[in-house]
């Protein structure tokens, strides 16, 4: 039973660290950002080339693939989100068309196999991120076996809940990101640089995705089409937890990853599946703006 | 210069009977190519895998016209681009075998294109050759199967588990989709044959990459050995968290039928150090012919670290079994073909293979390959000889009980 709650708990983190930076960008400012798998692909591949071209190890390419798809997030929002706010489904087909960009410019190894140049590490195929040997199989707590690499993304992932919620609560920029979320035209009015706080909070929620990134370089595949089912997920768990709300995320990152570690144990994962969509579109039925709101009118 | 009609007449009566002249005629069809289509993803997710096919099946054309071609006739091919996408395949080999009206096409790579042009090449009567190990329950008498069937992966490999390797408790696990499915089927015949038992048969969807529950339940169901039918970008997910969860390939080794160097490579070789692998070809077979497939493959694709694997293997040797077929019977038609082919031999790189002369299947020689911590193979067991391929096995079909002979599919001995 521990180990089902503990596989639960893993699941959960997992989906956590891909829904935080999406919580962030679609709560403060309302963009469906449908490049956010994409974000944490460029991450996976920053490791990836980072091991390759700077010798780094996976723990080293988490603040690397921070600042790389934080950039990244950065030049989309002031290219292309910034263009149309208020427009949700326009920002919804541009995030699209950027992802569908960003996968193939990877595909494409930035264009240079025109050329016929081959960047190792980037291309088609699929890609190997090698683990540190300490991060490998398991360790003993309380008498019961602990898989170490997912006890490490959980760690990472309260890590960075813990950042981002000082962030939001203990600065005076957070708090200038929550009378956006709140309501973004009295937070003008107020003399809150909009313009400004959205950039910022686009790229710490791209570079958050990045080190989800990172993570799932360690266990999953890395390959240009690694990040579209994570959003799925992603966007789940933000639309039950409650626009705009860390802790309706938390919870609901919770809720659905042991779900589908209880149903998975008694069944099976295409069950555990069907299930988790199941709860979702109920707690959707029930409470339209899911677990926790605080958006405003 | 005066150009009247009694001039013109004369110039062409002696033009059109050069040109009528028997001698003339052969030349110009001899200097005609023989077109033949390569039908693979060039875009798309599969694209990956199937690229490369399309190459191995380039190369051996190349060889086949740098030592002139087939009865005198070079030959070209015709790429088209399946597109990763079943409905594709089946517009481009429409396209290959009624415009383009060639008898033969060299490809396709999952079932599922398979199954979208089949019709077509039995409806236009054409070959297809399609290099992959399947499921197989197929009998087509136009198609041309160059890969393994299940009893030539599993029928060796599942009483080596038990005999050699003492496994008695099997987890089978898999994609969900036919081919895992079909696998698992023969698998749980020949493990009961074998003495052993089994006890799971779990799928995962395709692609999924979550495998904490799944590789939980191998833990505690006390099984000694993993059977593993997943494919593609799960399998990294699967040999990692399997690894993760503290299971050691040494007590309980994963046995699998897809994972090939490829994925090894993709993952760590230190994850799946000590597991095993069944297929008729592998890299690491220390043989001349092979060093020299795996050199040629190389220079070809211009890619020194390329990797060579089991479907790439039989992509390349089915091309040479067509031009036997053909230089066989004499014809380049697909009746003219399928008479050929029947029985023919070739020595591939991996070793001799053969066309069955019933179901047009290939006999293959099952091996057995333990992966080492290089990323590379060792071969551990090999069958001393290649073995009738049984499409269905699955249902019953033995040597001695054929399901699927030249005369088609008996459907009664289907139950």
């Amino acid at each position: 039973m521990i180990d089902t709650m503990f596989i639960g708990l893993s699941l959960s983190s997992i989906l956590l660290l891909v829904a935080l930076g999406l919580a962030i960008t679609y709560g403060a400012m309302g963009v469906i950002n449908m490049a956010h798998g994409e974000m944490v692909m460029l991450g996976a591949y920053t490791a990836v080339l980072s091991r390759i071209w700077l010798d780094a190890n996976i723990v080293m390419a988490i603040p690397i693939a921070f600042v790389v798809t934080a950039i990244v997030g950065l030049v989309i929002e002031r290219v292309i989100v910034r263009r149309l706010y208020g427009r949700l489904l326009d920002t919804l087909l541009a995030t699209w068309g950027i992802a569908i960009l960003i996968q193939q410019a990877i595909r494409l190894e930035l264009g240079l196999s025109f050329f016929g140049i081959h960047v190792e590490g980037l291309g088609p195929g699929l890609q190997n991120v090698p683990v540190p040997a300490a991060l490998q199989g398991t360790f003993h707590l309380a008498g019961v076996e602990i898989n170490t690499y997912r006890a490490f993304i959980i760690v990472v992932t309260i890590a960075l809940a813990a950042v981002t919620w000082l962030l939001l609560q203990r600065t005076s920029i957070g708090m200038q990101v929550r009378a956006i979320i709140r309501n973004p035209k009295m937070a003008a009015a107020c003399g809150v640089d909009v313009a400004r706080v959205n950039a910022l909070t686009f790229a710490f929620g791209s570079g958050l995705a990045g080190i989800a990134g990172v993570m799932m370089s360690g266990f999953k595949t890395v390959f240009p089409d690694m990040g579209t089912p994570m959003v799925v997920d992603g966007f789940l768990v933000v639309v039950v937890g409650g626009v705009g709300s860390l802790l309706g995320s938390v919870l609901s990152a919770g809720l659905l990853g042991e779900i589908n570690s209880v149903v998975a144990a008694l069944k099976n994962d295409t069950i555990a599946r069907a299930v988790i969509f199941g709860v979702v579109i109920l707690i959707i039925v029930v409470k339209p703006k899911g677990l926790f709101s605080f958006r405003g009118r | 210069m005066s150009f009247n009609r009694r001039d013109f007449l004369k110039t062409a009566a002696i033009t059109s009977a050069a040109i009528a002249s028997p001698s003339v005629i052969r030349q110009a069809f001899a200097a005609d190519p023989i077109k033949v289509g390569a039908l693979y993803s060039q875009t798309g997710g599969l694209s990956i895998v199937e690229k490369l096919l399309a190459s191995a099946v380039q190369m051996a054309v190349s060889e086949i016209n740098a030592a002139g071609g087939v009865l005198g006739r070079k030959v070209e091919v015709i790429v088209e681009d399946g597109a990763s996408d079943p409905k594709t395949f089946n517009e481009k080999a429409s396209k290959l075998v009624i415009q383009d009206r060639v008898a033969t096409v060299f490809g396709c790579h999952t079932s599922a294109s398979r199954k979208a042009v089949l019709p077509i090449f039995e409806r236009r009567n054409a070959m297809l050759f399609y290099q992959t190990h399947y499921e197989g329950f197929e009998c087509s008498r136009n198609v041309v199967y160059s890969g393994a069937v299940p009893n030539q992966q599993l029928g060796k490999y599942i009483p080596w588990i038990a005999k050699t390797l003492g496994k008695k408790k099997f987890f089978i696990v898999g994609s969900d989709y036919v081919y895992p499915r079909e696998m698992a089927k023969v698998s749980k015949k020949l493990i009961e044959a074998a003495g052993a038992q089994w006890t799971g048969d779990e799928y995962l969807e395709l692609g999924h990459s979550e495998w904490a529950s799944m590789v939980k339940k191998i833990k505690d169901s006390g099984a000694d050995v993993v059977l593993s039918n997943v494919v593609g970008d799960s399998i990294i997910a699967f040999y990692r968290e399997f690894k993760n969860q503290g299971l050691s390939q040494a007590t309980i080794p994963i046995c699998a039928t897809v994972t090939s160097e490829i994925e090894i490579a993709a993952m760590g070789p230190e994850y799946a150090a000590g597991s095993y692998t069944s297929f008729p070809y592998f890299m690491s077979i220390d043989t001349p012919a092979n060093k020299k497939f795996i050199e040629d493959f190389r220079k070809f694709t211009k890619d020194p670290k390329a990797v060579t694997y089991h479907s790439l293997e039989a992509a390349y040797f089915q091309v040479f079994l067509w031009k036997q077929a053909i230089e066989k019977s004499g014809q380049v038609t697909a009746d003219g073909i399928r008479d050929g082919i029947r029985g023919q031999t070739y020595d591939a790189p991996g070793g001799k293979v053969k066309i069955d002369a019933d179901n047009l299947h290939c006999w293959l020689t099952p091996r057995v390959g333990q992966w080492q911590p290089d990323g590379q193979s060792k071969v551990v067991d090999a069958w001393p000889e290649p073995i009738k391929p049984l499409a269905y096995s699955a249902y019953g079909e033995t040597e001695s009980d054929l399901f699927c002979t030249a005369k088609g599919l008996e459907t009664a001995k289907l139950k």
